[in-house]
């Protein structure tokens, strides 16, 4: 009896936990010049679940994560970060809100090992203002640890690296300084089909410790294995959400090119009328 | 048979023992080439400078002499502290031509500071003169490298331009300050950092000294190094490669002093220094091929056994050992260097990163006119003049310098040490070429060829690395 009810405590706070959303986007939009790039979009995303963002190029999916990213201003709309509302105004304001970017060309800089690459623009130092290279491998070989057990090459540049190495560089770099909120850009355009696998893995184990994650993706199947829910884009505008059970991949495909909302998906603002 | 088998076994464990040392020390196998590399220069061209004119040194030549090695650290020295500047330029994508022009007009401002401004002012000999003028000479590089600097990060235009342009005008302006007459002589105080007069020595007191502190910090870093990562439980070497480092180390540091310490001031000097002192000069026997002097009746004269004096480190190596110490620790300690190496690698990363790269370029410009100063200083106080055509073309040797040391023009490599070895070596090839008695035209041929060669060998070692 006693572990039950243990159980329907724990229960009871995780779905606690789970009703507030850790972003939740509001009627956002952004126009450049007299074009609607983003034109009131909303999405949410719930820690340790991973939301897709589809669509065209041009259908606004990055603008709109650039926008939480802090590299663009909002026009208008609001956005709750654990139910509070937060400014983004630059990346530096996303950071302090616990959201990183993880972008398609990763950032790194090849020529620096993993340990630099991870505290670029956040040393570590010493008392003497010197870099503090050992704390800095330190930290590294905590955090991959825990993401990529099996890396091993901590002193050579990450040029040397093989991309699924390089993209974990880069995912460590993003959850080091205790990120909530991740949004990945296309992580797996570059990779090929085991370093793809290899990410799979790391997403799943991020989910595990409650990250939430927005992830940018041009291939169906990536979303349909790794995304609890998914979110398409057309114009500028949301399409629907739906979750990835209650809709087949050929439906999403009519999403994103039509803009044709299926009936397991909640529609948006841009839904083709019937 | 059986020898022939047990000769290629031990050939085999030979390579593999070679191959486990590199290993375990984690020495810099590019660094370790580059030494054999020199190494090979010069006995090449002992010998061959044995064959036109038997000498003193190590295999017969005049190369590898205390007085030929000695005179060659000190005629690196300008080349070298500027190469450590172009280092981290090149590391940073960028490159500056303007070096050599600003380093005439550094040292021509100088030198009319000292002898025109200065000197009628406050009286000649005055202690303010050298100071000032150091002073002036390093501000006026840092401002005019931060000038380049801030045309290329804040102007956008490629750093090629903006110190081509630089290379034309500032040796006009250098002219204009000269009006193309030599400016001498200088302040008394200042030319001791030029290092040809005996003051500006070490000597070999000191310079042991000198040698055993700095076997001792070679010991510290090794043993703390060792701590840190023991601390951290990291992956430690083997203690026999802690071992080998000490030993490589002390023995260089060792080596290289007892060279420098047994470099006999020349006939004259030794001559001048006892006259003026009044030393008494022993009597001895007439020899010309001696070092020391002594009195064969009532004339001086060279021989083997006399009055004789040591060198010891000469002020400019002095500079260039602290600025290649204090150079090294900004590129690989400090905040700064690794901004540097990182925009080198990915300049679109760093700025996602928040690194502010324009003014970090203007910074290492500024670094960079600020070496320039250091070497205008140098080469002034050692010729006691200066003209505009002073360091002239020396941007080639530096820029060469670094290219051979390793230093890659894509941007994000090269190091310090490297750069200086490949100073070392522009200047033993130019050296022995002067031994040679070669003509300057063919000695431009070679190092040119020198140079595409040294590039042509960096990629298929690091093609073969990758």
């Amino acid at each position: 009896m006693a572990n039950i009810e243990t159980v329907n405590e724990v229960n009871a706070a995780d779905a606690q936990a789970a009703n507030v959303p850790l972003v939740d986007i509001k009627d956002v939009s952004i126009a450049f010049g007299g074009i609607k790039a983003v034109d009131h979009a909303s999405v949410d995303l719930f820690p340790g679940e991973v939301v897709a963002l589809l669509g065209h190029n041009g259908a606004g999916k990055s603008t709109l994560i650039k926008i939480l990213s802090g590299a663009y201003p909002r026009d208008s709309g609001q956005i709750f970060v654990r139910g509070e509302e937060a400014e983004i105004s630059n990346p530096r304001d996303a950071k302090a809100y616990g959201i990183e970017t993880i972008y398609q060309t990763l950032a790194l800089a090849d020529n620096v090992d993993a340990a630099a690459n991870l505290f670029l623009g956040r040393e570590l130092m010493t008392r003497w203002g010197t870099l503090d290279d050992t704390a800095m491998e330190a930290e590294a070989r905590k955090v991959m640890g825990r993401l990529n057990p099996n890396f091993k090459r901590f002193k050579e540049p990450v040029s040397s690296l093989s991309g699924g190495q390089r993209q974990s560089v880069a995912i460590a770099r993003a959850i080091l300084f205790n990120a909530r909120i991740l949004i990945m850009d296309e992580p797996t355009a570059a990779l090929g089909p085991q370093e793809t696998a290899q990410v799979g893995e790391l997403i799943k184990q991020l989910k595990k410790d409650g990250i939430g994650i927005f992830l940018i993706s041009h291939d169906i199947e990536d979303v349909f294995d790794l995304c609890d829910r998914l979110a398409v884009m057309k114009n500028g505008q949301m399409v629907g959400s739906a979750k990835v059970g209650d809709v087949t991949k050929d439906e999403v495909l009519g999403m994103i090119i039509l803009g044709k909302c299926p009936p397991g998906a909640t529609p948006g603002p841009g839904a083709l009328d019937e | 048979m059986s020898t022939e088998n047990t000769s290629a076994q031990s050939a085999a464990e030979k390579k593999g023992s070679i191959a486990r040392f590199i290993e375990g020390t984690e020495l810099d196998t590019r660094m370790l080439g580059m030494v054999a590399a020199l190494f090979v220069i010069w006995i090449g061209f002992d010998i061959a400078s044995g064959i036109i004119r038997p000498g003193a040194g190590l295999l017969g030549g005049t190369f590898l002499t205390p007085r030929n090695l000695w005179t060659l650290l000190v005629q690196t020295s300008p080349i070298a502290v500027m190469t450590t500047g172009m280092v981290l330029v090149i590391v940073m994508r960028h490159i500056d031509l303007s070096v050599g022009s600003m380093l005439s007009l550094v040292a021509v401002a100088g030198a009319v500071l000292q002898v025109f401004i200065l000197a009628p002012a406050i009286g000649v000999g005055h202690p303010i003169i050298w100071i000032a003028a150091i002073i002036a000479c390093l501000a006026l590089g840092a401002l005019v490298g931060a000038f380049n600097g801030f045309l290329t990060a804040y102007g956008k235009i490629p750093a090629f331009i903006v110190t081509l342009g630089g290379l034309i005008a500032y040796s006009g302006v250098a002219f204009l300050l000269a009006r193309g007459v030599t400016v001498a002589p200088l302040d008394k105080s200042f030319k001791l950092i030029g290092g040809n007069i005996p003051a500006s020595w070490l000597g070999p007191f000191w310079s042991w000294v000198l040698a055993i502190v700095a076997c001792l910090l070679i010991v510290f870093a090794v043993v703390n190094g060792r701590a840190q990562r023991k601390r951290f439980h990291f992956p430690l070497r083997p203690v026999w490669a802690e071992a080998s480092l000490i030993a490589i180390g002390s023995v260089a540091v060792i080596g290289t002093t007892w060279v420098i310490n047994s470099y006999p001031w020349p006939f004259g000097l030794i001559r001048d220094y006892a006259l003026e002192n009044n030393l008494t000069i022993p009597a001895g026997v007439e020899n010309r091929a001696g070092d020391a002097i002594c009195m064969a009746g009532d004339k001086i004269v060279r021989c083997t056994e006399g009055l004789i004096f040591y060198a010891g480190y000469a002020v400019p190596v002095l500079i260039v050992l602290a600025v290649g110490i204090v150079m090294s620790f900004i590129a690989s300690r400090t905040r700064f260097g690794r901004y540097v190496y990182s925009i080198g690698g990915n300049p679109e990363a760093a700025e996602l990163a928040g690194i502010n790269t324009k003014l970090m370029t203007v910074k290492v410009f500024a670094l960079m006119g600020l070496l320039v100063g250091v070497s205008a200083i140098i080469l002034s106080a050692r010729l006691d003049a200066a003209t505009n055509a002073l360091g002239q073309l020396s941007e080639l040797y530096v820029i060469a310098a670094a290219v051979i040391g390793g230093t890659s023009l894509a941007g994000g490599v090269g190091t310090i040490y490297g750069a200086l070895l490949g100073a070392l070596m522009m200047q033993s090839i130019q050296s022995g070429m002067g031994l040679l008695n070669l003509e300057a035209a063919f000695q431009n041929i070679v190092v040119g060829v020198v140079l595409v060669i040294a590039v042509f060998l960096d990629q298929l070692y690091r093609r073969r690395i990758k």
